[in-house]
């Protein structure tokens, strides 16, 4: 047997760089206390933004590493961008709440940290076993944020019901994951992959079911029904920050390693999981308009929300072809900036000292903080999907792409199901603008929130602008993935 | 001149009002002053910016004008605008309302006065916008985009029940454009464009052609509106603001005839050909059904909205005739209704903003102590019912001279709707302006104000001279008209000869 080669770093080394960072910075937190947080969590930024530029810098050809185990290209590249630029809004979101909630614990950014690491090796995995890795490696760290608030019930309650139903999912994905090794007798996506350009291959029935037990790992992960029990109760329960991060960028992380993944190896089985999607973009989209319907909570709200953005967004996966590669990846960025801004003005509710979380707390903002209001109603519109905002752009790519593959249900029952749920995003404007005002928030937001918010706004409201460049960067991703 | 991108600032510019006045700061009564005053400006120069579009229109051009086109979405999805004889009036009619709407809302509106401006000169960009889009998506963009403002005008400055109403308004008409959206899609597939001087070129499979129709119609029988997917109109009237009743009425209605215009006669002639039966029948229901339902209203303004949706019975029919007279008739009908119907509308606030009640029953009398009133009154309710010499009578003369040609029954059952709407038209004014004035609160009532005389008074001219002399909009439409004519009848021939060479 030959001596193993040494592998080649390079392509790993952003991953590799906030592996580093993170262990620094823990070293940093332990040896100078909680009341280093503030700078813990600058320094994770710091992080955060020049692994962004190693990612943006690398090498733009395809190319895998570590036995194959490993792969970075266009797709991963786009991906790992987005993810970096949630887990730095995260980070910076964060900071004021995690001091007045008493909270300040150092590790609350090296989590934040070592989950980006993992999310980062779920874009980036050629193989099952890296694929694996990756997302348990996301997924641990996530079960703690999740708890991070422990003198809280529902924050306990919260982490504890994340980790079990994820340990749940976890499982069966590992289920999946062995049969599909046991019927394919190999790990990696290509050598599976391979299998399918065999001519008048059928696959197997096992192999299918392996499939099945995959998706269905994968689905629990982007909380798409009907997997998606967890979500409204973590997304309350967790801290607000918590949740910001679990609606950004491990649905990114999720949703781009489903679509690599039944795109990869599995592209010439698309018949097969086709409808599966198609059923799963269905329900989620439902789900997601009718159950946010009667909510009072915001967070809930948004949990029910992103439930259904994520239907949306596998509308796009479900037509199986490039360019439904390239709206999934748009919708994603879209869903991305929409989401940081809204959880931006989340954060900012606070009257006396205190987080408030209801829909009602809003009431009368359009009178009490014109500028707020203006910009969570750009927001909002933009999640329901109103042209011209950039929500709507995400839209018409998914059902673009969707009426292209001749998927004519799947996309009149989506923008059915979009039309249920402009209604509840209209309902926060009509208690911001039409309500009577209740007690006013909390002011001023601090510089950091501002210009989160700022930049958010101004992406959703000129996306119609300047759709160019974005359009040509997520098809060159896209192009990358497919054959 | 044709070097400036003329059309495109008259779509821009009340944006960049609406910017302007988002700037100011200060005291909420000098912010309120000139909020109103840059509203006002930027409506009056766009309205004089509009006017060389008229002024420089080739009437005997079939063709678009003032074609503008920049790269957008992609090479087949672009920013392209341009305007024929069709859609400049409807630029010219938005221009030409919006400051009498600002000016209708000067006192009336109190609360929140920047945002109500902000949300019109939003919404005149919007409109002006879907007149003057060539693409499809564009389009698209601007239709749906006008309902964000309109959302909040009434949801915000709206009466008791506007938050009911704005809803219904709102889901209403986003129900039928997703599915329109679904359509938009289908044909870029099917075209490889979504830009509308190619789509109208491009002859659909006649199988496909009636989803697409029926999608389209999904969209526009909402905004027209239609029965029976009307009933969001007269709540939506009702509680409105002034100013907000004048936009649907004048306006908003029209982008839904103005879509069977722009898109399902030219495009999907076949499908056309074979649901004109449908709308023959929907038109005729919604003529006398809302007559009839106008008849027995106690509101002013829901009276007011009812026959809204019969006159535009009256512009569905016409437009299916596939005459010219019909067609003409049809798109002259909108404009005269656009300012007959606006003109009722600021008749009905005017009141309102002094009585703060809109139920027929608390008048009477009104011409004891309001002549001038009176007067404008009486002209705008004959012109409604079509009295010879306003601009009412030459569209709906001329729908019923292009029908006759073609189904004498809708004939007949539409002229009755003439006769309907001069009871209730009549009965209302006989209701509110004569007979004795004995109700203690309308003993002080005072006349028109001078702002309120130079609101109705354009309206006045215009509704008159159009009914004496409608040379100069027929002239303008009439080029493109039978343009559009010669091209569905083409379009049917090739669709007839394939159907015979397939057999």
């Amino acid at each position: 047997m030959p001596q193993a080669p040494v592998p080649d770093i390079l392509p790993a080394l952003p991953e590799i760089w906030l592996a580093i960072a993170a262990m620094l910075l823990l070293m940093v937190g332990a040896f100078r206390g909680n009341g280093s947080t503030r700078m813990v969590s600058w320094l994770a930024v710091v992080a955060v933004a020049i692994a962004f530029v190693l990612v943006l810098s690398g090498s733009k050809e395809t190319g895998t590493t570590f036995a194959g185990m490993f792969v970075v290209d266009s797709f991963s590249t786009f991906a790992k961008e987005l993810i970096l630029v949630g887990t730095a809004a995260t980070l910076v979101m964060s900071m004021d709440y995690i001091r007045r909630e008493g909270m300040e614990r150092f590790e609350f950014p090296v989590l934040i940290l070592l989950a980006t690491i993992g999310m980062m090796m779920m874009v980036s995995a050629n193989d099952l076993i890296s694929l694996y890795v990756g997302i348990e490696l996301q997924s641990l760290a996530l079960y703690v944020i999740a708890a991070f608030k422990r003198d809280t019930l529902k924050s306990t309650e919260a982490g504890l019901k994340y980790f079990v139903l994820g340990a749940l999912s976890s499982g069966m994905l590992l289920y999946g994951a062995s049969l599909i090794y046991g019927f394919t007798g190999s790990t990696n996506f290509e050598a599976i992959g391979a299998l399918y350009t065999q001519a008048g291959q059928e696959p197997s029935i096992g192999l299918i079911v392996g499939l099945v037990f995959l998706i269905s790992g994968l689905a629990f992960k982007v909380s798409a029904v009907p997997f998606h029990m967890w979500t409204p109760d973590v997304y309350e329960g967790a801290s607000t920050p918590a949740t910001a991060f679990f609606a950004i960028a491990p649905k990114v992380a999720a949703m781009t390693l489903l679509v690599r993944v039944l795109i990869t190896p599995f592209f010439g089985a698309v018949d097969d999981w086709q409808q599966i999607i198609t059923l799963i973009a269905i329900l989620s989209m439902g789900y997601g308009a009718f159950a946010a319907l009667r909510q009072t909570n915001i967070k809930r709200l948004m949990a029910y929300s992103s439930i259904g953005h994520m239907g949306f967004a596998l509308v796009g996966l479900a037509a199986g072809t490039e360019q439904g590669v390239q709206s999934v990846l748009i919708y994603l960025l879209i869903y991305l900036v929409m989401n940081i801004g809204a959880f931006a003005a989340i954060l900012t509710m606070r009257v006396k000292g205190q987080m408030v979380e209801g829909i009602d707390d809003l009431a009368g903002l359009g009178r009490n903080n014109p500028m707020l209001a203006l910009v969570l109603a750009i927001l909002f519109f933009s999640l329901a999907g109103i042209p011209p905002l950039a929500g709507f752009f995400g839209k018409f790519y998914v059902f673009l792409a969707a009426i292209d593959a001749q998927l004519y249900t799947l996309a009149v029952l989506g923008v059915l199901s979009s039309v249920v749920g402009a209604y509840y995003y209209l309902r926060i404007i009509k208690v911001m603008y039409f309500d009577e005002p209740a007690e006013s928030f909390e002011r001023p937001i601090g510089r950091e929130m501002t210009l989160i918010l700022g930049a958010s706004t101004l992406f959703t409201a000129f996306f119609v602008v300047f759709p160019g460049p974005f359009l040509a960067w997520t098809q060159q991703a896209a192009a990358a993935l497919l054959p | 001149m044709s070097d400036w991108p003329l059309l495109s600032l008259v779509i821009f510019m009340p944006l960049v009002g609406a910017l302007f006045i988002l700037m100011i700061r200060g005291d909420d009564a000098i912010v309120a002053r000139n909020a109103k005053f840059v509203a006002l400006w930027t409506t009056l120069g766009n309205f004089i910016l509009s006017i060389p579009l008229w002024a420089g229109f080739d009437t005997q051009d079939a063709g678009f004008q003032f074609v503008e086109r920049y790269a957008w979405l992609s090479d087949s999805i672009t920013y392209h605008v341009g305007i024929d004889g069709i859609s400049m009036l409807f630029i010219i009619l938005s221009t030409f309302l919006m400051p009498i709407c600002i000016l209708a809302s000067w006192d009336s509106i109190k609360t929140r006065v920047k945002e109500y401006m902000i949300a019109f000169l939003v919404m005149e960009t919007t409109m002006i916008g879907v007149f003057s889009s060539l693409d499809f998506v564009l389009f698209y963009l601007f239709f749906e985009g006008g309902l964000i403002p309109m959302f909040l005008i009434i949801g915000i400055w709206g009466g008791a029940n506007r938050i009911y109403a704005t809803f219904k308004f709102f889901l209403y008409t986003l129900l039928g454009s997703v599915l329109m959206l679904l359509a938009i899609m289908a044909m870029f597939f099917e075209a490889g464009t979504t830009d509308i001087p190619t789509l109208i070129a491009h002859g659909f499979d006649p199988s496909l052609q009636n989803w697409l129709w029926l999608a389209f119609l999904a969209s526009f029988a909402v905004k027209v509106p239609m029965w029976p997917v009307h009933t969001w109109l007269p709540d939506a009237h009702v509680e409105a603001p002034t100013a907000g009743s004048v936009i649907l009425a004048a306006v908003l209605l029209k982008m839904g005839a103005y879509g069977f215009l722009r898109f399902s006669i030219p495009m999907l002639p076949d499908a056309t050909v074979y649901f004109t039966p449908l709308i023959f029948t929907l038109s005729v229901i919604a003529v006398i059904y809302a007559s009839l339902v106008a008849l027995m209203q106690e509101d002013m303004k829901k009276l007011v909205a009812y026959s809204s949706v019969a006159h535009m019975g009256f512009v569905t029919i016409g437009i299916f005739t596939f005459t010219q007279q019909g067609i003409e008739g049809g798109i002259f009908q909108m404009l005269s209704h656009g300012l007959i119907s606006g003109a009722l509308f600021l008749c009905v606030g005017i009141v309102y903003d002094r009585m703060h009640t809109r139920q027929i029953a608390s008048y009477g009398g009104l011409v004891h102590r309001m002549p001038r009133y009176a007067a404008f009154f009486m002209i705008f309710t004959l012109a409604n019912v079509g009295l010879p010499g306003t601009s009412g009578f030459v569209g709906e003369f001329l729908v019923l001279v292009g029908v006759f040609q073609v189904n004498t029954w809708v004939a007949l059952l539409a002229t009755t709707g003439i006769i309907l709407s001069a009871g209730y038209a009549l009965w209302l004014y006989r209701r509110v302006i004569f007979g004795v004035l004995d109700k203690a609160e309308l003993k002080s009532i005072l006349d028109l104000t001078p702002r309120e005389v130079a609101i109705l008074a354009p309206l006045l001219g215009a509704v008159v001279f159009f009914g004496v002399y409608p040379q100069p909009l027929l002239e303008v439409m009439h080029v493109s008209v039978e343009n559009l004519i010669t091209q569905h009848q083409a379009a049917l021939e090739i669709a007839r000869s394939v159907l015979v060479a397939g057999k």
